[in-house]
């Protein structure tokens, strides 16, 4: 047999296959362990304590550093967590730009918590290269965190441009690729220096299980990765480790079962009389749509949409049935946020209408249901 | 609502209480009794559990039965089913192409306690009805068959136990109610081996009965009660989270079984390559009138000894393993696996021979399994 490497639908579904050498049991086991018994005195397993390192979350670990093509993986409690650990890599002094248009928990996050601590915060539209080229010139930049698509207006950022940009002046690239998955878009390849994942989402896919992760090309910064996460010990137990396997082993059905609803669905919105704006990197109409398709398979299954007015918006909320009204998307089932009141409501008022939050906006995450009942629970809920 | 919705939607999708999207797992083993006088409806874990609850009302939905029951493991599911309806002195007729341990259950265990049996060829009816007795209480049926894939015609099953007075039970394991709902077809049980498709990960062993009428239901629920092979709540909510992904699980998994039968069977060393969605196959229009899908198991056989050496030694992208119906390929020697319950004179027999292996497809490219395949 020639040596080819497999697909990565094959690579998904082998997910922490057979890692247990002792028995071959096909699963990856469930070590609920917090600590490990040493050999002897300076005899190590390798395994000392569960904060450190524990081998069903090394097993998603190394899963993921595989298939984002990076040197190390990291997992965490929650997707804040991760994105906390990887913001411990900045010094106070030190200046970080990021996309303008962001996930609600991550702006907070900057602003209550980072910039207090002495890292300086610049927000900058990363689609436009000019405008990061102007920050870059003004200031002294050391990361640039980027989101693309952004959460919830769905902007697309160049990945290779921006980490070419960010390379000549020394800046480290971290990507929230949350929204893409390895499956569909692979940031590292592109030139990022750090991915990170709300696992929550695609990853685990069934709105189970809250992780974490992060994924560092080179091995310099992997060490230090190693180092916050055993420092500040925000580590994923090995349940919820195992749980995200679990989930990655049904990511490409999933996803692309997800990913065609949501082209029918986008076509079904704009056509719509009561939605004014549909924002998804799959219509030709969108503004990304091209450098999208430059840089990832698939346009996703997140769409968000503006409808007439904040109270069709509440209407359509409250008479959804099939479709859950819930913060988080990523998931089989889905899922209608009102982005205003709910995954950004801690960013400011004005800043949320000049990106276009606004209260007649609403994001759906498009899950794996016939699409035909999805579209039926859409058009009754638009009345 | 179609099945793809109503997997994720239908019997059990919110809890009231907190709105989660996911069932919360209960791990209680009793419940606090608010008013001796009055029936709770949970009020000791054996007996019934929400967790557990939630999932029995699911597969209820899917099968459309009234009621279903989860079980510790698949054989445990077919105790009760087959022990709700016997007592000494009945008589069982069985598919004969049938699973090794459903064969040993009924040939070992069984007649300890005074139930004999009968096996017949169950792809011909006529067949069927003359391994009729007048003390056979039971019709119990494997279709498509395991490993051959032979199939029977569940309608004229159906009528066959109706006009004989027979409880009719159909293990459902190899298709799922994704592909096929016998109980549409008039009969009376269907019983799955959860372990396989339902659960879909290969990381829990679960079975399950889903009853037609609730008198049969309660009749397996005494058995639950009684003898208490119940699924842990633990499993209960694994299993569900495994049925929410059935509906793209079974599409990709069978349209690669589709090429992987096309591609074995046009090998030169494959003698037979046995797959329902072949034209070749016997059972295929049978097969079409009470499915929606051919399935995700393969088996063939090969030419030579050395061969299944060779191939079970060189696969990669296979696992070597027993069981089947998970995420990943499962390649399986029946002969010295699933059916070596099975002496080997009945097994050569039925063309369960010493060379025939069964390939449960799972979601890996084609392209990598048939390369895989073809390493040998």
């Amino acid at each position: 047999m020639k040596n080819r490497s497999p697909q990565i639908s094959t690579r998904l579904c082998h997910a922490g296959l057979c890692t247990d050498e002792k028995t071959g049991a096909i699963s990856t086991p469930i070590y609920q362990t917090a600590t490990f018994r040493h050999k002897g005195p300076g005899r190590s397993t390798g395994y000392d304590y569960s904060r450190t390192s524990n081998p069903t979350r090394h097993v998603l670990e190394k899963t993921i550093a595989d298939l984002e093509q990076g040197h190390s993986g990291f997992a965490f409690s929650s997707g804040m967590a991760a994105i906390a650990a990887v913001m411990g890599l900045f010094k106070p002094g030190e200046a970080v730009v990021a996309s303008d248009d962001l996930y609600g928990g991550t702006y907070r996050f900057f602003e209550t918590l980072a910039r207090p601590s002495g890292i300086k915060i610049f927000y900058a539209d990363t689609t436009n290269p000019l405008k990061i080229a102007d920050v870059f010139s003004r200031e002294k930049i050391s990361g640039i965190f980027i989101e693309t698509p952004t959460n919830p207006i769905m902007k697309i950022t160049d990945l290779r441009g921006v980490s070419k940009l960010a390379k000549k002046n020394n800046v480290l690239v971290i990507v929230d690729n949350t929204f893409m998955s390895p499956l569909l878009q692979l940031p590292i390849t592109l030139g990022a220096d750090v991915v990170v994942h709300s696992a929550t989402k695609f990853l685990a896919g069934h709105n189970d299980t809250l992780s974490g992760l992060v994924v560092a090309k080179s091995a310099r910064v992997s060490k230090r990765i190693g180092f916050i996460q055993n420092a500040s010990g925000a580590v994923l137990a090995p349940f919820d480790a195992w749980l995200v396997l679990r989930g990655l082993k049904t990511l490409a059905v999933r996803l692309e079962c997800a990913q065609a609803n949501a082209k029918r669905i986008a076509s079904f919105l704009v056509k719509h009389p009561s939605v004014t704006k549909v924002y998804f990197p799959g219509l030709s109409s969108h503004p990304g749509h091209s450098l999208h398709k430059r840089q990832a398979r698939g346009p996703g299954a997140v769409i968000s949409f503006s409808v007439t007015n904040a109270k069709k918006a509440t209407s359509v909320l409250r008479r959804v049935s099939i479709i859950s009204f819930a913060e988080s998307l990523g998931g089989v089932e889905t899922l209608i946020t009102h982005p205003a009141r709910q995954t950004h409501a801690d960013i400011p008022l004005a800043t949320r209408q000049c990106l276009g939050v606004t209260d007649d906006l609403l994001r759906l995450s498009v899950g794996i249901e016939d699409e035909k009942d999805l579209i039926a629970d859409l058009t009754q809920a638009l009345e | 609502m179609n099945i793809d919705t109503s997997i994720l939607h239908g019997a059990a999708a919110r809890d009231e209480a907190t709105g989660a999207l996911s069932i919360p797992i209960y791990p209680a083993s009793t419940y606090h009794q608010k008013d001796v006088s009055v029936r709770q409806e949970y009020e000791y874990g054996r007996s019934g559990n929400p967790t557990r609850k939630a999932l029995e009302d699911t597969l209820a939905s899917l099968e459309g039965g009234e009621k279903a029951y989860a079980f510790s493991s698949g054989m445990s599911a077919i105790h009760a089913a087959v022990t709700a309806f016997v007592k000494a002195g009945d008589h069982i007729v069985a598919t004969r192409d049938i699973y090794g341990g459903t064969y040993r259950f009924l040939t070992g265990f069984m007649p300890k306690f005074g139930v004999s049996y009968t096996f017949a060829d169950t792809t011909d009816a006529r067949k069927t009805e003359a391994a009729i007795r007048p003390n056979t209480r039971i019709l119990f049926l494997e279709s498509p068959s395991n490993p051959l894939l032979k199939i029977t015609d569940l309608d004229a099953h159906a009528a066959l136990a109706r006009k004989h007075g027979l409880i009719s039970m159909i293990d459902n394991t190899f298709l799922s109610p994704y592909f096929m709902r016998p109980l549409e077809h008039g009969i009376d049980l269907s019983i799955h081996s959860a372990t396989k498709f339902l659960g879909g990960h290969s990381d829990l062993i679960a079975g399950a009965v889903i009853a037609k009428s609730v008198e049969h239901g309660m009749a397996v629920h005494y058995v639950q009660n009684t003898c208490g092979a119940v699924l842990s709540p633990e499993n209960s909510w694994l299993l569900m989270r495994g049925i929410k992904t059935l509906a793209p699980r079974m599409i990709r998994q069978q349209e690669t079984a589709v090429m992987v039968a096309d591609w074995l069977s046009n090998q030169p060393w494959v003698k037979t390559a046995y797959y329902p969605g072949l034209s070749s196959h016997p059972g295929r229009e049978i097969l079409a009138r009470q499915a929606s899908g051919t399935g995700c198991v393969v088996s063939f056989e090969i030419d030579t000894l050395a061969r299944l050496d060779s191939i079970l030694a060189s696969v990669k992208i296979l696992t070597v393993a027993v069981s089947l119906g998970g995420v990943e390929s499962i390649l399986s020697y029946p002969a010295k696996m699933s059916h070596a319950a099975m002496p080997p004179s009945v097994r050569n027999d039925l063309g369960i021979t010493d060379t025939l292996l069964r390939l449960s497809v799972g979601l890996e490219a084609p392209d990598d399994i048939i390369a895989d395949l073809a390493g040998q």
